[in-house]
């Protein structure tokens, strides 16, 4: 028997239930059919592009960053996003942009992926580092404040971070990797913390539109056992090592919990999603007024921006300043309360060093 | 048997941060066939040099970990079940490192 017949047996002996002739190469979770890998590039581009259209996600001529960490899924939506733009002519000024936290041994070699996607995909880069806007890496960080919050101080400058990058490319959105998983996973958490406003907002594909730059999220609804699988197929190159700061702590109990549930029944990520957005409560959830920071001008509720209060503390040697009172400053008569929220604000950024989603 | 076995998206750190491992798995006395089943104990033993509980939970892969044999997703072939053959091509990848 040949080699080629034994294989297909083993995989059932099926053909690809969409093209009906090729040797099926995976299962796609969100639908179980059988298909093969010419097929499930098209399915899985396609899809991504009907989210995109489906959306409004972006208008003819806007200047588009992707936030690049070097990671699988921020490397999948490059090189995706790159396709799409060329193949349905968008007609977008697509850029990388990535931050440089200052991690020696992690982030260096991730942005040494970056760079080498910025020639394969042929998108200009942008890298804006944490020395430059803050004077301190996260290296520097770290000897200071030790490792126990040292994801707070990440949170929050990334995304400042972020926001600064864009502002110096002048575009007009941010897309990020997030993945069904992700989205999934913050639902989840949401809703055991029991809130509200962010429930509703974290299934919205875009956020941040009263903010300086709204972002998007084209993978909304791509389940990451399909990324992966699309990157490895298509030889993709990333980066997949731990952040140095947390190790094992990117993913908690709740993403274990998603795991375990896709195992059983893989369409329960997407119906958790679904659910999410299905989700309205009629309270009128008050959302703090959005002002400027006095000292840097970013976007803030409050006197100063967290990244200016968290800057103030190391600057001063008291590190601690900032953290544990996370958005009410005023409300400071429930310190405790507060404290358990900020917890709960570095549990939901679950993917906080590997990557630039939050 | 000859197999091939590929670890990638961050599971090479749990065996000596080397991706690619040609080895040569023995068949347990009495039985003809090697399964998934069989290789996985086989690559906990004598593979996997740390964090075990990354790769694997109870019997299986830890959920999140991909595998293909011959490059084709192993949930098409039986997973555990999956009957291995002389110079096979077994990849594991983890989908929870880093985005
Ligand atoms: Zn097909
Ligand atoms: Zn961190
Ligand atoms: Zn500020």
């Amino acid at each position: 028997m040949e080699e080629g017949n034994t294989i297909a047996k083993r995989a059932g002996s099926r053909l690809c239930c969409l093209c009906n002739e090729r040797k099926p190469a995976l299962k796609r979770p969100k639908t179980l059919e059988q298909i093969c890998r010419d097929c499930f590039y098209n399915v899985f581009e396609e899809e991504i592009h009907q989210v995109i259209v489906g959306n409004h996600l972006f208008k003819d001529g806007e200047r588009v960053a992707i936030g690049a960490s070097g990671g699988k899924d921020s490397t999948v939506l490059a090189y995706v996003m790159s396709e799409l733009n060329r193949r349905h002519n968008y007609g977008l000024d697509l850029f990388l942009l990535s931050v440089d936290e200052g991690i020696t041994g992690y982030r260096d070699d991730s942005l040494e992926t970056v760079k080498r996607n910025e020639v394969q995909y042929g998108l200009p880069l942008k890298i804006v580092s944490y020395k430059d806007l803050y004077g301190w890496t996260m290296d520097e960080i770290v000897k200071v404040i030790g490792l126990k919050n040292n994801c707070t101080f990440c949170g929050v400058f990334r995304r400042q971070a972020l926001d600064r990058g864009a502002a110096y490319l002048k575009v007009d959105k941010l897309v990020t990797g997030h993945n069904a998983d992700d989205i999934a996973e913050t639902v989840l958490l949401n809703i055991l913390r029991g809130d509200v406003a962010r429930l509703s907002r974290c299934t919205s594909i875009t956020t941040g539109e009263d903010g300086p730059i709204p972002r998007c999220k084209p993978f909304k609804y791509t389940y990451e056992k399909e990324i992966v699988m699309y990157a490895y197929f298509k030889k993709l190159d990333y980066f997949s090592t731990e952040c140095i700061y947390s190790p094992n702590a990117y993913r908690g109990f709740a993403r274990e919990f998603i795991k375990d549930l896709e195992r059983m029944r893989p369409r329960a990520i997407v119906d958790i999603i679904k659910s999410g957005e299905n989700f309205r409560i009629s309270t009128s959830t008050k959302m703090p007024e959005q002002g400027t920071c006095e000292r840097c001008g970013y976007i803030s509720s409050q006197k100063w921006c967290k990244a200016c209060v968290l800057l103030e503390g190391l600057n001063r040697g008291l590190p601690k300043l900032g953290i544990g009172r996370s958005r009410c400053l005023e409300n400071s008569n429930d310190n405790r309360k507060e404290a358990k929220r900020n917890d709960g604000d570095r549990i939901i950024e679950s993917k906080q060093c590997g990557s630039l989603d939050f | 048997m000859h197999i091939t076995l590929e670890f990638g998206g961050g599971l090479e750190l749990l065996c000596d941060s080397v991706k690619i491992h040609n080895v040569d798995v023995e068949l347990k006395k009495g039985l003809e066939k090697l399964t998934m089943k069989d290789l996985l104990a086989w690559v906990r033993t004598n593979l996997i040099k740390e964090r075990p509980e990354m790769f694997m939970k109870g019997d299986t892969v830890r959920p999140g970990v991909l595998v293909l044999v011959n490059d084709c997703d192993w949930e098409l072939s039986g997973q555990l079940e999956t009957t291995l053959q002389e110079k096979d091509v077994v990849v594991f990848i983890s989908t929870l490192h880093g985005g």
